[in-house]
C-alpha cells in the first residue's frame, strides 16, 4: 500500500475498523477525454478526509459533498459532470469530457 | 457496499486473485464474481455471469452490455516488482516502484545489504534468489530486475525468470558483462530465451546517479507493461 490512494479498499477497511462513516465514489462512465478511467475510486469519510481520485481535481469537491450526503441518507446517488452540465461554470471538467460517478454508502 | 463485500475484495487482493463486483446503479445492489461463480444480493443470468467472468480475466471495468444500468469493477492483483540485489539503485527503485503502485520485494541473502535500515518499510527476503522466486511465484503481473552485479545471485534468478510468464525481465550491467551473462545462460540451455532480458536496463535517459537509473528502469517497466516489449 502506498500513500497515493492506490489501495482505497484498504483505506475503507481501516476507516470502518476505526468506526468512521465512509462512502465510496466510483467513475462508472466516461465520454470524451476524462482524466481518470472507469473504475477509479475516491473514498470519503464524514469529516471530508479523502483518498484516491475521480478526476484531475476538477470535481472532487462536489463528489466529497455528495458523499457526505450519502453517508447521512444511506442511499446511493449517481452524479454526472460535464461541460454541458448546468454546474459547468463552477464544477466541471476543463478537458471537455463528461463523467458519471456512483456514490454509495459503506456499511 | 456491504462490509462483507469489502472484506471479500481485500481477501482477493491479499491472495492475488481477481474479483469483479457488479453494481446495479439504480439501487446499489451488488454481487461478487470470482472463480467459484456469483454471490450476493444481485442475481445474474448466465449470460451476465459470463460477461462479468470475462472482465475478471481481462481486468477491464465498465457497464455489462447484458445488464443495462450496471457497472462492473474488476479488482485484479497489483503488479509486483522483484528486485534481486539490495544495492544502491535498488534503494531508490524500491521506493519509486511502491509509489507507482507495485508490490516490491527486495531479495539478497547478504544481510548487510538487505537490511531494514537501508530499506525502511520494504519487504525484504534474505533467501537465495532461486528459493525466494520459487516461494513468491512468477506470474504475468510481475516484473524482475537483477541488479546485484554478482552472477551467483543474478544468474539463478534469470534462469528461473526466462522460462516464466514474467512481463518484464531486466539485468544491470555493461555490454561486456551482459555478453558474458548471455554465454553462461546459453550454456545453461536458455539461449532461445535470452532475448527476453532488457539490457542495457532501462530507457536511455542519460542519467548516471542511482536514483536517475531507477527512474529509467521503472519507466521501462511501465512502458513494457502497457505497450509490450517491442514498443
Amino acid at each position: 500500500m502506498n500513500a497515493f490512494g492506490d489501495s482505497p479498499i484498504e483505506t475503507l477497511r481501516q476507516w470502518r475498523a476505526e468506526g468512521r462513516s465512509a462512502a465510496l465514489a466510483t467513475v462508472v462512465r466516461t465520454w470524451g477525454s476524462s482524466p481518470r478511467p472507469e473504475g477509479s475510486h475516491l473514498v470519503v469519510d464524514a469529516d471530508g478526509h479523502f483518498v484516491g481520485s475521480v478526476s484531475g481535481g476538477c470535481i472532487e469537491g462536489a463528489v466529497i459533498a455528495a458523499a457526505q450526503a450519502v453517508m447521512q441518507s444511506r442511499q446511493p446517488r449517481l452524479l454526472e459532470f460535464g461541460v454541458s452540465d448546468e454546474q459547468a461554470w463552477q464544477v466541471g471538467l476543463a478537458c471537455g469530457g463528461r463523467v458519471q460517478v456512483f456514490v454509495e454508502p459503506v456499511e | 457496499m456491504k462490509a462483507a463485500t469489502l472484506a471479500r475484495i481485500a481477501e482477493a487482493q491479499a491472495g492475488r486473485r481477481a474479483l469483479v463486483v457488479v453494481t446495479r446503479l439504480a439501487d446499489g445492489a451488488q454481487c461478487m464474481v470470482d472463480a467459484a461463480g456469483c454471490s450476493g444480493e444481485l442475481g445474474l443470468a448466465p449470460a451476465q455471469l459470463a460477461e462479468a467472468a470475462s472482465l475478471r480475466q481481462s481486468g477491464r471495468c465498465g457497464a455489462l452490455e447484458t445488464l443495462p444500468g450496471s457497472f462492473a469493477r474488476a479488482y485484479v492483483p497489483s503488479p509486483r516488482l522483484l528486485i534481486v540485489g539490495a544495492v544502491h539503485i535498488a534503494q531508490a527503485l524500491a521506493g519509486m516502484a511502491t509509489t507507482a503502485g507495485y508490490e516490491v520485494t527486495v531479495i539478497d541473502p547478504r544481510g548487510a545489504f538487505a537490511s531494514p535500515e537501508r530499506f525502511p518499510g520494504v519487504t525484504l527476503s534474505d533467501e537465495w534468489p532461486d528459493e525466494a522466486l520459487a516461494r513468491l511465484g512468477l506470474d504475468a503481473a510481475t516484473a524482475l530486475v537483477a541488479l546485484s552485479h554478482d552472477p551467483k545471485l543474478d544468474d539463478p534468478a534469470l534462469e528461473l525468470a526466462l522460462p516464466s510468464t514474467l512481463f518484464y525481465i531486466g539485468a544491470l550491467g555493461s555490454r561486456r558483462t551482459h555478453e558474458k551473462r548471455l554465454e553462461r545462460l546459453r550454456a545453461a540451455g536458455l539461449g532461445g530465451l535470452t532475448g527476453r532480458i532488457h539490457s542495457p536496463i532501462g530507457l536511455d535517459l542519460g542519467g548516471r546517479a542511482p536514483a536517475e537509473i531507477a527512474v529509467s528502469i521503472l519507466a521501462e517497466i511501465i512502458r513494457v507493461r502497457y505497450k509490450g516489449a517491442a514498443a
